[in-house]
């Protein structure tokens, strides 16, 4: 049995498979018929809801896709659809009201979503309009319209009638494991590691941005579900002797906030990690579980040097990142063994992150390069250089790395790293990019590390570092 | 108050933004409604040696599965007078060919039921590629060939010459809504159809052709569609026919959606493109011939391709004055989807063409490409100039818009500033283009020039709109409900649209080819004038009696309980009577317009009526090669100025700002014309940058041929932050030299090709990094670094 708020109300779902999606539930079950389905693989953002979850913080409020969103996802926390914002006598919602004013819908088919992308930022007091609403298509507008919408709500203040959930979340609210028919809710990272343990057969789910694929166009069985969001101690982010635990169930919103300061490439490369809504339920841990060679957090955390814990039960081994992935498809994970952390050493930040896709934003990398280069005197002493997308895993370029290694950071360094990929990757052909091309944008990668740091050269379209004035 | 030339919001608008908005899928189905999925072709080509559907009947919620051999007949889907089977009958075109149809309890039941048939294939090899289709000689037609002076000849004597190729890219629709359909039998033979679909007439026709019964005993109806761009023009007959066959099997109301993947599989695409061109021109490079050759893939079987290729070649010229032409038109089958309408139905596949050959004579000469394009232009106005298929250019504004945006974007001191700006920046490099657009308006097969209306006054003075055009976000119906407003004098707020429907009007074209507002607004004007010209007609000539109401619009009784009824006499010709502000006047008396029509009531005058609009001026036979002709009533035109940067190490690029100033004549409704520019211009940016559509080549487990690119996650329609960071769009103040609804001009696709100014602006970038290499399209980051390697000697 499942209690959460929807638009206010508390509803109980009872016996409902734990893979039924929060989209089909809303339009099939309830008849709300406003949320809908643009691609049912959380690319369009047509689905996009509000989630209020109550935390250590108070209660945070995120836009999430409802096609990839399990029902069981939502124990304890708090729904809002899009016939769920305006006054209860009708007027419209300020997001709602500047949508109208400005003509931001045309066809109004993924305007619901963009609605929705728009309140959670509205009440949350975001004004990163593009990236808000990176993660929502359109195609009619050009966006435009849109964006005059989102600076025109940023005026007015979140409506009087708007509810604060705290008081019944903190009713709804409850500890320990949960369970049902074919589903698990342990409470703890403890009680997770017990059920896996025993259960090595079993899913395990946290942000359901990869397992709500399998389950919504790949019609895989995923048998017994073991769900991880209760599990607060898994999402951590904590100081230890020497760096930084990160909790597996971190989602990649909070550690783009963590790793602000620490790497701010990192955290900029993790701006175009997917989209706000898909940020917000992707976790770290999953996105290194599922040993995707084209992921984006793994390429990172290698050239950080950050090391991997592994849980099974009571027992825990550590190693680098870099060895848990074996070759394409395959782990250094034993069943019923899941990963519990990640440990991501201080350092000076020297670390460089290059995202190459097709679409800036809310794009898979086509190749991912990240340098992590310690000069000492001029010198590279260290050089931890990692790519995603130039072979079956996420990979070291160990060749170019010892290319650079005890010299000066200069052309010709540069020059003998470049060729050294070649001994490093020999990369595909796919919808995404071409091997060729993935080639020559990985050594071009090298080049722009010595460009920027080394000779002090504008090399970037958008960001802070941006020559273009491009936010 | 006037209701047309104002900017109102789109009618729906409050709606779309409260999720109260029905699309197909959210109308309430009926207790046990069935769901449809179709089982797909697993190969590109080949043939079927087994169908085994039991275990499909054997999934959980099936209900009937309909394979090619329950059918005696298979029901046709085409849009053309070619056949195109519901199923696949044998021999395999495309991967993701239906096979079969699957009624479940609901959708997710149907989709996973359609995935457990046993099927065996001997798979052959596929054609897949223009070249392919050329050795094997599959043409879907002779080529079409036509011509304007002697173009041989002219480049014989042309002071400088070019020849080149340019390869375009097709185009995935993505509305955001899915195709979706359902249908709900009625009394005996009759059928209700809701389809997501820009022609609710032709899947009347196609509905009651499969289920073997008279046009009459089927109605379609469309209240609104999430997005069309022209991929619901035919790709909606499909899920309609099967949702009203097994309707009719079943007795029960039916319903289909394709999921996101099988509908990027199954439906019809832009047509993808290749151009020779062989070119003559002076020194200051004012071409004195062309030869086009144009290459197009059309797919697997002819639905629009023929008119879609005849499209790209009547703008083979764009806004340029060609004194010799030849244009050539080959038509490819390839075993892929099959190629439909989208926005511009081939035209904008024609302009690239030319603005390829502009930029290869601007290279060739070493000018900048503007003043090309200036040596080009049409004369302006009436211009005793004729394209190279015969039609005189008469309404040429291109050179006052040209004059006027170059202004405003400040292009030339830009220009300077970015030469500046990349001479101290190795790495990142900036471009910037100016193109034109003129794009012709009517619908090239005559005949479906023409729309009808229905309109119904009722006796509170109420109006319900009908006509034959559909809404997919364009504002059709805002427009449209403005002119009837306009007609009767009243606020908006008093006009009912409603859905689309063919039991009240009757024989449509497709809401397409720009032509929506244009015709269906004149044939409800024409409908309002007809009801309005009755009105006044009685009331100037004979005693005014009305039943007076108070303002919650209650009827008045006296102290005895009898009706208050007032009188009037109007004091002019019934030409002189003023239906303005909700009232009628003779200019010294009104009195509201409400009244008039109870006036008229009691007065026993008609105050229904349809209307009727056929597009003047029109004469055309593709067929013919050569001599004067007009395929088109007049030229919608416009320009646009980007400017972009190119990251030189990896090909990715931004555009930076774009202005634009495009002629919708004396503008209907401005506000909805900016939101047509605004969008037309994305898409047609994100048609030549990312959107990239790659199908499998031959591989160990399959002859290729399969969309790989079939889901948002790998196909890359524009995001919010690839809109141009500064974006000005204006409106070019003019009128409509012909006489359309209130003298403006249609707008739906001509400003999708102001987007190729990003091309070629990405392309100047390209140059200003040493790159001579021409660019096709889509001009994906890989093909920009490629372009720039290439010319340090390490292209691919």
């Amino acid at each position: 049995m499942i209690r959460f708020m929807l638009n206010g109300e508390i509803v109980t779902v009872e016996g409902a498979a734990p893979t039924v999606t929060l989209l089909d539930w809303l339009r099939e079950t309830r008849g709300l018929t406003g949320t809908k389905e643009g691609c049912n693989e959380g690319d369009c953002g047509a689905c996009t809801v509000t989630v209020s979850t109550l935390d250590d913080t108070g209660v945070t409020h995120q836009a999430l896709n409802a096609c990839i969103l399990f029902l069981p996802q939502l124990a304890g926390k708090a729904v809002r659809t899009v016939e769920g914002i305006a006054a209860p006598d009708g007027e419209l919602h300020p997001v709602q009201d500047a949508m109208v004013a400005e003509h931001g819908s045309q066809c109004g088919f993924c305007t619901p979503g963009f609605v929705m992308s728009m309140y959670t930022a509205h009440r949350t007091g975001r004004v990163d309009h593009d990236d808000v609403l990176a993660g929502n298509l359109c195609r009619c507008t050009g966006y435009a319209p849109i964006v005059r919408a989102a600076q025109r709500a940023a005026s007015r203040p979140v409506p009087a009638w708007e509810i604060d959930e705290r008081a019944t979340l903190e009713a709804l609210a409850q500890s320990g494991d949960m369970s049902g028919e074919g589903l698990y809710l342990p409470g703890s990272t403890a009680s997770l590691a017990a059920i896996y343990a025993a259960h090595p057969n079993a899913t395990i789910v946290a942000g359901a941005t990869d397992v709500g694929l399998w389950v919504t166009k790949q019609f895989r069985p995923v048998g017994p579900v073991i769900f991880t969001h209760r599990a607060v101690d898994l999402a951590r982010i904590e100081r230890v002797q020497g760096g930084l635990r990160i909790g597996a169930g971190v989602t990649l919103s909070r550690l783009r906030g963590a790793m602000a300061d620490r790497h701010p490439d990192f955290a900029e490369l993790i701006r175009r990690y997917g989209s706000v809504q898909v940020r917000n339920a992707a976790t770290i841990g999953g996105n290194i579980a599922n040993g995707s060679p084209i992921g984006d957090g793994p390429p990172a955390l290698i050239a950080l040097g950050a090391e991997l814990t592994l849980r099974h039960g009571e027992d825990r081994r550590r190693m680098p990142l870099e060895d848990f992935f074996l070759e394409y498809g395959k782990q250094d994970r034993m069943p019923g063994e899941f990963v519990e952390s990640i440990f991501v050493p201080d350092q000076e930040d020297t670390l460089a992150c290059y995202k190459l896709s097709k679409r800036f934003d809310q794009d898979i990398s086509a190749v991912c390069g990240c340098f992590a280069l310690h000069m000492d005197g001029g010198v590279v002493d260290e050089a931890r250089i990692a790519f995603g997308g130039m072979a079956g895993t996420p990979k070291r370029a160990s060749a170019a790395e010892a290319a650079l290694t005890g010299r000066a950071l200069d052309e010709d360094a540069v020059r003998e790293a470049q060729n050294a990929l070649t001994q490093d990757f020999q990369p595909l052909s796919d919808m995404r990019a071409s091997a060729a091309y993935r080639m020559q944008a990985a050594r071009n990668m090298i080049r722009r590390y010595w460009l920027e740091r080394v000779e002090g050269v504008p090399t970037r379209l958008v960001g802070p570092k941006s020559e273009t004035g491009v936010a | 108050m006037a209701s047309v030339h104002q900017p109102k919001p789109h009618d729906s608008g409050p709606l779309h933004v409260t999720g109260a908005a029905r699309y197909t899928d959210d109308i309430p189905a009926p207790a046990g409604t069935l769901h449809l999925a179709f089982g797909l072709a697993a190969v590109a080509h080949g043939v079927v040696t087994s169908l085994d559907l039991a275990p499909v009947r054997a999934m959980p919620g099936v209900r009937l599965v309909l394979g090619p051999d329950d059918f005696a007949r298979m029901p046709d889907v085409s849009p053309s007078p070619a056949p195109e089977p519901l199923l696949c009958t044998g021999e395999v075109q495309f991967h993701g060919q239906p096979l079969f149809v699957v009624a479940a309890d609901t959708h997710l039941q149907a989709r996973h039921a359609a995935r457990a048939a046993k099927v065996t294939f001997e798979e052959r090899e596929p054609i897949l590629t223009i070249d392919q289709a050329l050795a094997a000689g599959r043409l879907l037609e002779d080529p079409l060939e036509w011509e304007k002076g002697s173009p041989d000849d002219a480049l014989g004597t042309a002071p400088h010459r070019a020849q080149g190729r340019i390869e375009v890219g097709g185009q995935e629709h993505f509305y955001l809504e899915g195709q979706a359909a359902m249908a709900v039998p009625g009394d005996g033979d009759e059928m209700l159809v809701h389809a997501s679909t820009q022609h609710p007439s032709e899947i009347q026709h196609k509905v009651a052709q499969a289920l073997d019964v008279p046009f009459a005993e089927v109605t379609v109806q469309v209240r609104r569609m999430g997005g069309g761009f022209g991929g619901k023009e035919s790709q909606g007959n499909a899920l309609a026919v099967a949702c009203a066959l097994v309707a009719q099997r079943t007795g029960r109301a039916v319903k289909m959606r394709y999921d996101r993947d099988d509908d990027m599989t199954i439906t019809g695409k832009r047509h993808e493109i290749r151009i020779d061109y062989d070119v003559g021109f002076d020194d200051t490079g004012r071409i004195a011939a062309v030869i086009f050759d144009q290459y197009v893939r059309c797919g697997w079987s002819a639905d629009l391709s023929l008119p879609v290729a005849d499209r790209a070649m009547l703008h083979a010229d764009n806004a340029y004055d060609l004194p010799a032409a030849r244009i050539r038109s080959t038509r490819l089958l390839t075993h892929t989807c099959s190629n439909t309408a989208f926005r511009g139905f081939g035209g904008p596949q024609g302009i690239v063409g030319i603005e390829r050959v502009i930029e290869h004579i601007a290279a060739h000469l070493d000018r900048d490409p503007l003043e090309v394009r200036r040596a080009n232009f049409y004369a302006p106005g009436n211009t005793g100039q004729t394209t190279p298929y015969g039609m005189q250019v008469e309404d040429n504004v291109i050179h006052g818009i040209v004059d006027q945006l170059t202004e405003t974007s400040d292009y030339s001191a830009r220009r300077a500033q970015i030469a500046e700006f990349n001479a101290t920046s190795p790495v990142i490099k900036r471009g910037i283009a100016l193109t034109p657009v003129k794009f012709g308006i009517s619908f090239t097969l005559t005949q479906l020039n023409q729309a009808g209306a229905l309109v119904n006054v009722y006796t509170d003075g109420s109006i319900r709109l009908n006509h034959g055009g559909t809404e997919m976000g364009q504002g059709l119906f805002t427009k449209v409900a403005a002119v009837a407003a306009d007609a009767f004098g009243v606020d908006a707020t008093h006009v009912k649209i409603t859905a689309t429907d063919t039991a009240k009007v009757p024989n449509t074209s497709a809401t397409a080819a720009s032509s929506g507002s244009d015709m269906n607004g004149m044939a409800v004007k024409a409908a309002c004038e007809t009801i309005r010209d009755r009105m006044a007609q009685h009331l100037c000539t004979a005693k005014v009696l009305w039943h007076d109401r108070d303002e919650e619009g209650k009827g008045i009784i006296d102290r005895d309980g009898h009706p208050v009824i007032r009188e009037h006499a109007f004091d002019c010709a019934p030409d002189d009577l003023v239906f303005a502000a909700d009232q009628v006047s003779d200019g010294t008396h009104s009195i509201p317009f409400w009244a008039a029509v109870q006036a008229c009531y009691v007065a026993r005058i008609s105050l229904s009526s349809t209307g009727y609009y056929a597009t003047p001026k029109l004469a055309w036979d593709r067929m013919q090669r050569s001599g004067p002709r007009r395929p088109f009533y007049y030229f919608a035109y416009g320009a646009a100025v980007t400017e972009v940067a190119l990251d030189t190490l990896t090909g990715e690029n931004r555009i930076l700002r774009t202005d634009i100033l495009h002629d919708c004549g004396k503008s209907l409704n401005p506000a909805l014309d900016i939101g047509q520019i605004e969008g037309g211009y994305v898409q047609g940016a994100g048609w030549l940058t990312t959107e990239e559509l790659v199908w499998t080549p031959p591989g160990p487990a399959t002859m290729g041929g399969r969309l790989a690119t079939h889901a948002p996650s790998t196909y890359k329609i524009p995001g919010c932050a690839d809109r141009p960071q500064v974006f000005n769009v204006a409106l070019y103040e003019n009128e409509n030299v012909e006489a359309t609804i209130h003298r403006s001009k249609a707008v739906g696709e001509p400003p999708l090709m102001l987007g190729i100014s990003a091309l070629m602006a990405l392309q100047d970038a390209v140059r200003a990094a040493g790159s001579d290499v021409l660019l096709d399209a889509p001009a994906t980051a890989e093909r920009l670094l490629n372009a720039i390697e290439t010319s340090r000697g390490s292209g691919w």
